[in-house]
């Protein structure tokens, strides 16, 4: 464990190295009567100079909504991405700005995903990735972590959810998938040794946007275990999480 | 006389050719269409240029951050110790980030140990304290804090909830992680963090099940990329 600890601030360590990659500047003409120019990339920072239509500026690189801009002067600051949406290059094209669309809620290809919940009760945390087929079918994957009292263990899945609304504001899913389970006795407890079994679980859930970026998913999973030993083992699991969308 | 006759005879002659060859041209067309051929239009210069899809330029984003931090960590009954580790954070929007930890410390003695003398509840190797943590965090109150006269840093207080796991004492524990913590955005790049958090877990290493808390304060150094 300490070594994979050690590798991974390594790893992280050499990120932290290595400045910002630098994009090619792009230059863009402003097309809104003018630009605010805040002192960092949020709209809490204050705005200490203007631009006025027809300046051209230089886009440096992009954090979340906010693009890092430069003037012919030298001046630089950090602009809402909503101000330069309508701003072209000296040629006359399109600037492409990193960002949603009203579009975004319904048509995404990517969503990635946390969630934590109660897994027969033992404690679970999962992480989710999923890829949308259609605008409402999705194959996803998870790995959860189970901690329990008296046993922990690893889960790891892949399934289908159909969403029945991706257009509503809140939506129903349903899903179904199958996967491993590996469970641990904790060490305190003797004669127990470890297992591994494969599962399938039907899924029933509810989605809502909280913006154009983010959904709360709350979801109830009905395992059923294939044990080795004996009779399948079923189980329920209730999660509540968080996911964005891209 | 007789070459100003020519002249003017030619000059007729030319002036006739000319109304009567677009008229004859006209005429031509007009048959052709009639006949359903494809219409040609007259074009001087062909153009010798390439059609081509302009793709337009895109800018780099730097939602990403990772990077290092260290500090100290109050392992309950098990006093303080020093805590190393890594972060890695990436940035939704403005005000919401996602931000995945891991640190590592080894718990030092507790006070019936010390006290006793030999006594030793843990075993070295038991004594390792790793946890990692997936939270969400809101960058609650974003500013600037000032040095000196001349320069300030672009800075946010900002919030973490999360879960994760902690390996203590030979055993994995649920644990929730409540963080709070200033941003200071040293370059645009660069951020230093001063960080305060809670790691809550259930353990009964002493015996008796109870919910600890372990609170750490660190110092960070992160970049964006």
């Amino acid at each position: 464990m300490l070594k994979t600890l050690t590798a991974l601030c390594l790893a992280l360590g050499t990120l932290a190295a290595v400045p910002a990659r630098a994009a090619a500047p792009v230059q863009v003409v402003v097309q809104d009567p003018y630009l605010d120019l805040h002192t960092g990339p949020g709209r809490g920072y204050p705005a200490t100079y203007s631009v006025p239509r027809g300046a051209t500026v230089q886009l440096l690189r992009q954090r979340t909504d906010w693009i890092k801009v430069r003037t012919d002067h030298g001046q630089e600051g950090w602009v809402h991405r909503s101000q330069l949406e309508h701003t072209l290059t000296p040629a006359g094209e399109e600037v492409k700005l990193a960002g949603p669309t009203p579009q975004s809620r319904v048509e995404h290809h990517w969503e990635t995903g946390l969630a934590a919940g109660d897994f027969g009760g033992a404690n679970v945390i999962s992480a989710t990735a999923a890829y949308a087929l259609t605008n409402s079918l999705f194959v996803r994957g998870d790995i959860s972590q189970l901690l329990g009292n008296h046993s922990n263990g690893w889960l790891g899945t892949i399934g289908l959810a159909h969403v029945f609304a991706p257009q509503w504001r809140v939506s129903p899913f349903v899903g179904v998938g199958g996967g491993v389970l590996h469970v641990s006795p904790n060490v305190t407890l003797v004669q127990s040794t470890d297992r591994t079994d494969t599962t399938a679980y039907a899924a029933l859930g509810l989605r809502g946007y909280l913006s154009d970026r983010f959904l709360l998913q709350a979801e109830y999973r009905y395992y059923v275990v294939f044990e080795k030993r004996d009779a399948n083992q079923e189980i329920n699991e209730w999660t509540l999480g968080f996911t964005y969308f891209y | 006389m007789d070459t100003r006759l020519h002249l003017l005879l030619l000059s007729a002659l030319v002036a006739v050719g000319a109304v009567a060859a677009p008229s004859g041209c006209a005429l031509a067309q007009a048959a052709a269409d009639a006949t359903g051929a494809p219409a040609q239009n007259p074009q001087v210069v062909e153009p010798q240029v390439q059609r081509r899809t302009v793709k337009p330029p895109a800018i780099g984003t730097d939602n990403f951050e990772a990077g290092l931090f260290l500090g100290t960590i109050s392992i309950e009954d098990f006093g303080s110790s020093f805590l190393y580790g890594g972060r890695l954070a990436y940035h939704f929007t403005e005000d919401v980030f996602a931000e995945a930890t891991l640190g590592s410390s080894k718990a030092g003695l507790t006070s019936y140990e010390q006290l006793s003398g030999s006594a030793r509840l843990l075993t070295d190797s038991q004594r390792q304290f790793t946890y990692y943590d997936a939270s969400i965090g809101w960058n609650a109150l974003p500013g600037e804090v000032f040095f000196g006269r001349k320069r300030a840093m672009p800075s946010a207080i900002y919030f973490t909830l999360g879960g994760g796991d902690t390996h203590f004492a030979g055993n994995d524990h649920f644990t929730v992680a409540l963080g709070t913590g200033l941003r200071l955005l040293a370059t645009d790049w660069l951020a230093v963090h001063l960080n305060a958090r809670d790691l809550i877990f259930d353990s009964d290493v002493l015996g008796r099940n109870k919910r600890t808390e372990n609170l750490q304060f660190t110092l960070s150094v992160t970049a964006f990329f």
